[in-house]
């Protein structure tokens, strides 16, 4: 017995180390992250995970946008200008910005317009030594339509570049300013050529941001270390650690024990208990995103803008708000969300099952029919819970005598099946990567994306097409904001999509965090974060 | 006579050696999929990679001659890559094992450094009240389930009162270079700024999953040392030494002692296959970046190479240290020599 005695004595002294802990010198922040990251270049991806990690932290861009005013600020480029017809734009590059010193790369010179125009150059021109590594896919900027959009870009001297545009588009500096168009070295790009390791340039990244990578343990950790000369601020901590932890009950088990000074996307079920506590604290952001409902308006019924309208009537948005979203989330107004510069609210279709029977009767379905609704099998900011909504929808129906079978399939697979429009009707959603209105409409609903397989209404309508090219086409923002505020109206009156609410992003930190920065588009970024 | 002894041993082992190696290689065409992918790892590989593999595999030969160039790639460590990460899966076994190991260690050595002594205890008080504490003890932590024990230790220890962390082997800022994947001589090893804050933590992780995997080892070695501490202590050469006036101290320490362990001593080696599967429990429950986390990763993920490898290292390993006690058995036990052979 004495030892077993002896034993919980030691571990209990094991206790006063504590103390130590709180005195102790080794500083640096944990962050909890969700999934590991797909690649370590913004460039090559749009999920948002590995975005929240990679891409505020190691990089820079150009300008960025202020979350709160909505303005371009400066980042990499201390100023811009834009030609009368606006389709020549000058950045003045910011001087002596030096990119990481790392275990597998020294730089020799600071950031000048070559590595500017080697950044950009990488996703357009396929004569770039790096345009072919990995999958040649650059998401965000094919599918903004960036590639057709660019003449050419053009180095005026060390520190000015000049991009050069087919036509002025209204955009172009929004996405520009976005995560993904991030500035890396060409020097290190130059050198991996040499030493033929081209393809560990997206994986081994060279930034110019607050911290630069130092090693990744699949499933484990991602270590960053200080940029020590980071051009804008000494803010950085010397560590910054990211704690891979799928789990989502594990994640809040460790800020509970306090392992993770920062923890992603906590469910709603489990922000009650985050929020007990003294010493955690919750963030909540409004975040530009929209959880739809969209129909498949090539296929019969849904071709008939009074089925969908019976469609849209028949479900009670109170009960979705309250089940799927605990209160957490706005019930949408409009496709916008409500802190969007051109939202307009919109005089939706409110919960009737009366008026939804009229309109099934009128369209020539007194006796409803049978149809598909495919609900997405993941956790995102604008449905958490796609199943619940599924079914809740389905019960929704069946009071108007529609009978709904709901459908998922694993994410991919799902995601490639609605791409090819095999559904009738399928609950997705879309969160903005720029505060751009454009973001919400051509990215969804064009007759392009149609096209390129991201269009879930399958729904092309030429007149609404030209009310967003018309909206690109002029940097008038009184103009801009009226076209898509006609824009807005259409998709009511049409509507291939029902909006149904825009969620918040949740995130709890440790009260002894500081600064960290949740944008409300785009990832999260802890270039400012520091503990006390 | 001894070689003799190890001769049999070793013939054995490469029996089972070969046993273990021919299964897995079975497995390439037992599990679904591609039989060059589940090889190689090698996802998409184009038509030129296609032929080299198909060079490399033999897949043209007959199967005699892809078992062999099976084995000559096992011995090179070319174990394929891991469908998931696309790195080498030998590289992961060698980084994650040693952390396994570690772990079973120190619960071994927790589980003797409680367990023995506390197994002499009860049978020095044979029926009294020590012997029925430790007793009920012991089976109470028998009959647990590691997981629910695990569970159990987390929410009172972790998240109630907060003493203990939760996941991993130490604090992720303490940046440790992996020599010997030890932590605790790593850190000892490498001259580290923070050196003993660093040591205390890592302890500090190590505590709860090393008490909830020693937990099983250590009440089948109080019982194992109980009984064979009885029945040593019944035996005529005892008595004498009784009747000569020697104290309960002296008697046991001096004289049953060393006799009651024997049998103990093979039963360490036995638990180590017992004590690999409970690590793995243990080792998803805390997060413990060793091979049984990987391997039930890699099943979730249905990365064939990897759970062939993981299987391995881990059988491997298992037989070794069941030959192991053995030898050891028999050098210090000459009867078991006899036993062995089949002998009187």
């Amino acid at each position: 017995m004495l030892p077993i005695t002896a034993f919980i004595a030691l571990l209990l002294s094991g206790c006063s180390d504590n103390k130590a802990q709180a005195q102790r010198k080794i500083q640096g922040i944990v962050y909890c992250a969700e999934a590991n990251p797909v690649s370590f270049n913004p460039q090559v991806t749009t999920t948002g995970s590995t975005i929240d990690i990679i891409a505020n932290q190691l990089y820079n861009t150009l300008i960025s946008i202020d979350p709160l005013t909505a303005e371009f600020r400066p980042e990499l480029a201390t100023g811009w200008e834009i030609s009368e017809d606006g389709k020549q734009i000058t950045f003045t590059l910011r001087k002596d910005v030096t990119f990481h010193n790392t275990d597998y790369f020294t730089p020799t010179r600071t950031m000048t317009a070559d590595d500017v125009v080697f950044s950009f150059n990488r996703l357009f021109d396929v004569y770039n030594p790096f345009h072919f590594v990995g999958d040649a896919n650059y998401p965000y900027f094919q599918s903004v339509g960036m590639d057709q959009l660019i003449r050419q870009i053009v180095k005026v001297d060390d520190y000015t570049v000049r991009f050069e545009l087919f036509s002025s588009e209204s955009s172009f500096l929004s996405n520009i300013a976005t995560d993904f168009a991030v500035i890396l070295s060409q020097e290190y790009a130059m050198q991996l050529v040499a030493q033929e390791r081209k393809q560990d340039f997206d994986m081994l990244p060279v930034g110019t941001g607050p911290y630069k990578y130092k090693g990744f343990l699949r499933d484990n950790l991602i270590r960053y270390h200080k940029h020590p000369d980071y051009w804008k601020h000494d803010l950085a901590m010397d560590q910054l650690v990211y704690d891979i932890t799928t789990n989502n009950t594990s994640r809040i088990a460790k800020m509970l024990t306090k392992e993770c000074d920062i923890t992603a996307h906590p469910s709603a079920t489990q922000l009650e208990t985050l929020a007990a506590r003294k010493d955690i604290r919750v963030d909540k952001a409004v975040n530009l995103n929209v959880g739809y409902w969209a129909f498949n308006t090539e296929k019969p019924p849904f071709d008939n803008v009074l089925v969908r309208k019976a469609l849209a009537h028949s479900i009670d948005f109170q009960k979705i708000m309250k089940a799927v979203f605990y209160g957490n989330g706005i019930q949408a107004r409009s496709i916008l969300p409500p802190s969007s510069w051109a939202f307009q609210t919109q005089a939706m279709p409110s919960y009737d099952p009366e008026r939804a029977r009229e309109f099934l009767a009128q369209a020539g379905y007194p006796d409803g029919f049978e149809m598909d609704l495919w609900a997405m099998p993941v956790s995102r900011i604008y449905n958490p819970n796609a199943r619940k909504m599924a079914e809740l929808i389905q019960s929704d129906l069946r009071e108007i005598g529609i009978r709904a079978t709901i459908v998922e399939y694993e994410w991919n697979t799902f995601l490639e099946r609605v791409g090819r429009h095999e559904h009738d009707s399928v609950l997705l959603g879309w969160a903005a990567d720029t505060p751009d209105p454009d973001n919400f409409f051509s990215p969804l609903l064009s007759c392009t994306a149609t096209f390129s397989g991201k269009n879930p209404a399958n729904w092309c309508n030429p007149e609404f097409d030209l009310l967003l090219t018309q909206a690109l086409d002029t940097s008038d923002l009184q103009q801009r904001k009226q076209f898509y505020q006609q824009a807005q109206q259409m998709l009511i009156a049409e509507l291939p999509v029902v909006p149904i609410a825009h969620g918040m992003r949740f995130q709890a930190s440790n009260t002894s965090v500081m600064g960290i920065e949740l944008r409300p588009f785009g990832g999260i970024s802890l270039a400012n974060a520091r503990k006390n | 006579m001894f070689a003799d002894f190890l001769f049999r041993r070793l013939s054995l082992l490469l029996f089972m050696l070969f046993a273990l190696t021919a299964f897995t290689f079975a497995l390439n065409y037992l599990f679904p999929g591609d039989l060059l992918t589940n090889f190689s790892g090698e996802l998409n590989a184009n038509f030129s990679q296609t032929q080299i593999l198909e060079q490399k595999y033999h897949i043209d030969d007959n199967l005699l001659i892809q078992y062999q160039a099976f084995l000559v790639r096992l011995f090179e460590g070319d174990w394929g890559l891991s469908l998931s990460s696309g790195q080498a899966v030998f590289g992961h076994v060698k980084q994650l094992f040693p952390a396994t190991i570690e772990l079973c260690v120190y619960a071994l050595i927790m589980a003797l450094c409680l367990g023995i002594p506390a197994g002499v205890i009860a049978s020095a008080y044979h029926n009294k009240w020590p012997d029925k504490v430790i007793s009920s003890l012991t089976l109470l932590g028998f009959s647990i389930p590691v997981f629910w024990l695990a569970l159990l230790l987390i929410m009172i220890f972790c998240l109630s009162l907060g003493w203990f962390p939760m996941s991993g082997r130490i604090g992720l800022l303490y940046e440790i270079p992996p020599v010997t994947n030890f932590i605790l001589l790593d850190i000892w090893l490498h001259d580290f700024p923070y050196g003993g804050q660093a040591f205390a933590d890592a302890l500090h992780h190590l505590t709860l999953p090393t008490v909830v995997l020693a937990m099983y080892p250590t009440t089948v070695l109080v019982r194992f040392t109980r009984d064979s501490m009885l029945t040593v202590l019944e035996q005529n050469y005892i008595k004498t030494a009784r009747a000569k006036g020697l104290n309960r101290r002296q008697l046991i320490l001096d004289h049953a002692l060393r006799n009651a362990l024997l049998p103990v001593i093979k039963q360490i080696g036995l638990q180590f296959s017992t004590l690999i599967t409970l690590a793995m429990v243990t080792e998803v429950i805390f997060s413990w970046p060793g091979i049984g986390r990987w391997m039930i990763e890699s099943i979730y993920q249905r990365d064939y190479p990897a759970i062939q490898g993981g299987l391995l290292a881990v059988s491997f390993f298992v037989i070794f240290a069941n030959m192991l006690a053995d030898v050891i058995h028999t050098l210090l036990d000459p009867l078991a020599r006899n036993q062995a052979h089949g002998k009187v």
